[in-house]
Formats: C-alpha cells, sequence, structure tokens
C-alpha cells in the first residue's frame, strides 16, 4: 500500500463512515474489536501524558497482532505493547521509559536485535505527518531533519525547492492512522470531548485517523458539553466508539486528575532493568493479564498510589 | 583545587549554562540541566526570559520540589501563559520567535553536530539510543547551547549519526542543506567553555573554568580543539545561585 492514499480514497473513506449523532458507548472489550491485526494504530498524549493505557492493556489482553504504532514520544505503554508481542513496529521521535529511568532496556532489546523496528521521525516531523493527514493533503513542507542523517534512514520523505522562494524544504508525507487511541478527562456519549492541559498531537490524530476510539475519565451529558462548546477539541463525527475508563492512564498521568504513579513507574524501571523480556513477561502477566479487570488491575496498583497521584494531580489547579 | 568545591558538575553547568542567557530572550528548554539554567537566569539577571517546553508550554515557572519528570507533564505548564498543542509550539521555532535552544547529546563532533540515536554502526549498533525528540528540529531553527560532561568518549573526531545538526561538515555547510537559521552557540561543560569559528566552524575554547587548563580540556577531547587567542577564566558559581538550584531541586534528583 502506498504511503499516502489519493485523494479519491480519503474522500470515500470518510463518505463511508456513519458520521450521525448517535450514541456509541461501548466497554473495553467491545473497543478492542474495532482494532484490526495489522492496523496502524496512533497512540494519543505524549511519554506519561495522557497515554491510553486502558485500551493498549485491553488490546494486549485480546490478543492484537501486527499493529503499527505511531506516537509523538513514546515510553512504557510502547515497551507493553512490544514486550507482548502486540507490535514490531513504532514510529516516533524518542522511545524509552523517561529521562530519569535512562536508556530503555526493552526499547534496546527489541531493536538491538531487529526483534522490532523503531522509524525515527524528528518530533515536528511527527506532528507535521498528523497534521498534513488531518488537512486531507498528501504532505506538509517543513524546514528541520535536512541535513541530519535522519532522513537516509527514511524512505517516505523527499527534498524540495519552493517554487516561490527556491530554497530548500523538506517534504513529510500525510499519516493517517487507520484507527486513534485517545484518553480525554471527559466527553459525551456521542464523542464531542473536552480535553484539558496539554493536547500534544491528540487533535491532528482524531482528524488524521480512520477511526478513533475514546476513552474517557467520565462520560458527561451532552447538555453540559453544549454549556462550554469552546471547550470541545474533537468533534464527535470523528469518534466511533467512547469507554467510561476512570484512571485510564494510570499509572501515566491524566492533567488536573492525576500525576503518574512514581512508585510504581520506578518499580516497574527495576523489573525491567534487571531482565527486559521476562522482567516485562512478568509484569504483563501479573498486571496486564492477571486482573479480571480494569477495576481489579487499579486495585492491584493500590489505593495510596491511586490517592496520592490524584492528590498531586489535582494540585494544578491550586496556586 | 577540585577537592575545594562546593558545587557538584550539574550544578557548574547549570550555572555557566544559565549565564550565557540574556533578559528578554525566548528559550526553548528540556529538563535537567536546561531547565535549571533558564529557571536559574529567570530568577538571577533575566527576569524576563520565557521558557518553552516542547510539550507545549509557552512561559513555564517551575515549582521548587516539583521538577517535571519530562517536557511533556502538567508540572511543565505551572503558572504558564499558554498552552499550545506540541506540533505549534515546535512551529514557533521554524517561524523564528525563539532565540536559544538547549540540548546534550551522546556524542558531539568539533562542529557540533549532536549525535542521541545510535552508538557504533547505525545498522548493527551498539546502543540503539533514545533518539532526537525535538532536538533535531530545536538544532534546525534556533541558536543552541549544549551543555553536557566533557569526556573523550562524546566529544568525537566524527559522530556516529548525526540526530541534531550543528555546523555539519564546517564552513557553509549547514547554509547549504538548507538550514537557513539557527547553529551552535556555545558548548558548556564542566572543564569549559567553547564556542565555534566564525569561519570554520570548528570548535574553539574560550573560557576555562577555575583550575582547569587548556591541555586538560583537549586530552579529554578526541579532536583537536581551537583556543580563543583571549581565553577567560570562568567566575565559580556563587552562593546565590547554587541556592536557587538547591531550593528547585530540594531532593537532588537532578543536581547531585
Amino acid at each position: 500500500m502506498p504511503t499516502v492514499r489519493s485523494y479519491d480514497q480519503l474522500r470515500e473513506d470518510v463518505r463511508s463512515r456513519d458520521r450521525s449523532l448517535r450514541e456509541k458507548v461501548v466497554s473495553l472489550e467491545e473497543a478492542a474489536g474495532l482494532v484490526n491485526d495489522g492496523d496502524g494504530v496512533g497512540l494519543g498524549g505524549s511519554t506519561l501524558s495522557r497515554t491510553p493505557l486502558a485500551m493498549i492493556w485491553q488490546l494486549i489482553r485480546s490478543g492484537r497482532k501486527d499493529l503499527k504504532l505511531y506516537r509523538s514520544i513514546a515510553s512504557s505503554e510502547s515497551e507493553l505493547l512490544l514486550a507482548a508481542g502486540v507490535s514490531r513496529y513504532i514510529l516516533t521521535s524518542w522511545f524509552s521509559q523517561g529521562i530519569i529511568w535512562g536508556v530503555s532496556k526493552v526499547m534496546r532489546h527489541y531493536t538491538e536485535n531487529k526483534l522490532a523496528v523503531f522509524e525515527e521521525w524528528s518530533h515536528m516531523g511527527v506532528g507535521m505527518r498528523f497534521r498534513a493527514g488531518a488537512m486531507g493533503v498528501p504532505y506538509l513542507p517543513m524546514r528541520t531533519m535536512l541535513g541530519s542523517n535522519l532522513t537516509n534512514r527514511l524512505e517516505d520523505i523527499e527534498e524540495s525547492t519552493c517554487p516561490f522562494t527556491d530554497e530548500k524544504l523538506l517534504l513529510v508525507p500525510a499519516l493517517n492512522p487507520d484507527v486513534a487511541l485517545i484518553h480525554v478527562q471527559r466527553c459525551d456519549a456521542f464523542g464531542n470531548a473536552q480535553l484539558d492541559g496539554l493536547s500534544f498531537m491528540d487533535i491532528d490524530l482524531a482528524m488524521a485517523a480512520d477511526k478513533v476510539i475514546l476513552t474517557t475519565e467520565q462520560v458527561v451529558s451532552n447538555e453540559q458539553i453544549r454549556r462550554r462548546p469552546d471547550q470541545t477539541k474533537i468533534p464527535f463525527f470523528t469518534v466511533d466508539a467512547v469507554v467510561e475508563v476512570p484512571f485510564g492512564c494510570a499509572p501515566h498521568e491524566c492533567y488536573g486528575v492525576y500525576e503518574p504513579f512514581f512508585d510504581h513507574l520506578d518499580w516497574y524501571a527495576k523489573q525491567i532493568k534487571a531482565d527486559p523480556v521476562e522482567g516485562a513477561r512478568r509484569y504483563i502477566d501479573e498486571f496486564i493479564h492477571a486482573p479480571k479487570d480494569w477495576n481489579e488491575y487499579l486495585s492491584k496498583l493500590g489505593t495510596a498510589e491511586i490517592v496520592d497521584a490524584a492528590r498531586r494531580g489535582r494540585s494544578i489547579y491550586d496556586l | 583545587m577540585t577537592s575545594e568545591r562546593n558545587y557538584t558538575a550539574t550544578e557548574l553547568l547549570s550555572v555557566v549554562a544559565g549565564r550565557l542567557l540574556k533578559d528578554g530572550q525566548v528559550v526553548f528548554a528540556g529538563v535537567g540541566v536546561p531547565l535549571f539554567a533558564a529557571t536559574l537566569a529567570q530568577r538571577t539577571h533575566a527576569p524576563s526570559l520565557t521558557i518553552l517546553f516542547e510539550g507545549g508550554t509557552i512561559g513555564a515557572f517551575v515549582e521548587p520540589g516539583k521538577l517535571p519528570p519530562s517536557t511533556n507533564e502538567q508540572r511543565c505548564t505551572h503558572r504558564a501563559n499558554m498552552l499550545l498543542s506540541a506540533t505549534d509550539v515546535l512551529l514557533l521555532l521554524q517561524r523564528g520567535y525563539v532565540d536559544i535552544g538547549f540540548m546534550g547529546g551522546a556524542q558531539i563532533d568539533m562542529y557540533g553536530n549532536l549525535n542521541s540515536s545510535y552508538i557504533g554502526d547505525p545498522d548493527e549498533p551498539r546502543t540503539r539510543l533514545p533518539g532526537t525528540g525535538g532536538g533535531n528540529d530545536i538544532s534546525s531553527l534556533a541558536n543552541m547551547i549544549v551543555a553536557t560532561r566533557h569526556e573523550k568518549r562524546r566529544f568525537v573526531e566524527k559522530v556516529d549519526f548525526i540526530t541534531s545538526p550543528g555546523f555539519l561538515d564546517g564552513g557553509d555547510t549547514r547554509r547549504g542543506s538548507g538550514l537557513l537559521a539557527g547553529g551552535m552557540y556555545r558548548v558548556v561543560t564542566d572543564l569549559g567553555i567553547m564556542g565555534f569559528d566564525s569561519h570554520s566552524k570548528r570548535m574553539k575554547i574560550l573560557s576555562l573554568h577555575p583550575g582547569v587548563t587548556a591541555e586538560e580540556v583537549q586530552d579529554n577531547t578526541g579532536f583537536e580543539l581551537l583556543v580563543d587567542d583571549n581565553v577567560q577564566v570562568t567566575d565559580p558559581p556563587q552562593e546565590s545561585e547554587l541556592n536557587v538550584l538547591r531550593e528547585l531541586d530540594p531532593d537532588r534528583m537532578y543536581t547531585a
């Protein structure tokens, strides 16, 4: 399949979607059914923030295979997707658990042994690809990545000369994922999504994708949404499923609701540092496969950690 | 001399880098030394300096003891003026609103090219590193300050991979590649401050930290450094500067 779809195809793919104002609240399991093996999956949020972890957790439980991952900056969620055998390909600008935990042993194991591909674009490169996808244009020009060695290792990239100024520009192709997974603070049953704090690349990602699965801390009424339409950042007709999952980013953060669960993330980092394969496998068994549902997973993270993360999360609104 | 120091290498880097920033500048900072340097400048000689984070924050004021783990968490937004999407904050660099970018890297060469992607042959790397993040974008579009430990394994003749462009092969090659703005400004290490020759674009010693000789810097560098005709001696960190850093990071998460 070519990197960039023809405009005829792009329009046809949107035309065939049900864009009516309809309720689309489903369970995590049902939402996972919208993701097919081999799909290109855009992950919302960045690093430890607003990571759609509940949906990722469910995709691992559902045994999805060969997903291609796209994320602005990848962290432990992508380590888990590689280690669980769900994905062998990730397109991102930076991939490690986080600066404070050093270079990811899982990322190193899978990439250095060629068990997975880490396709590296600059942060703006990833952003401009989602934006081109969101705009319905086949590419966008930009002024970075030129001169570096990043472009040597990428096929879908083209140096060009500006027809107006004769300046060199880099053309990056539109990225239209098969499905986007995005976590928000609140949305209604139709998928009108309000997100607080940093939006990262999520709005472009939602507009670019062929399907959007929203997980949300809270499903609110459409009346509530209509009180502050200026706060709605993702329009309902781009959304295909809504799943209400409190603490749906745990142990990552959700702006204004909870900060990262630092103790758990430190503990996780120790497990995978000791052995990136076995450590990750044990973690996945214990925290992803064993719990009977998301709430039991949260119980395993522990009340003390949840309360502490929530207290720190709400503190952003206190001066 | 070394034994009398009452500061860590990270504190020294942060203080020296912070002094290079000027009041009124718009600075793109990462966590660790860049954030300490920019915040220190803000609280001393540069109160109207603005910090941007790659996650989308304009005008952050970091709260003491609540340092963000990366530039993408809510802690980055404390008392900020504005939050943008990550793509839009990077586009501010392209539009030209940012004076200084700040970063590190696993390797740097004599032209200031940085590698944060692969150690060894990129096809068969000894170590796959986390990658560019916004580093390539920032170094393609802004004047750069690099803050790093001065070690021979970091200061190499030729980087294994150019993740973030410095002056490429020197001379006019950066401009020739299509990078019309920005470039390396200073490299700050635990030994001294380096700049770049205006014609050849080779790295040059501008200032030596107290007790450090030019030979010592050269011995810790994998390529031949130029030496400025008028090399300075860096003023040691002042108590007042160190106090600001220690207030920001009371648990010494980053400054130890």
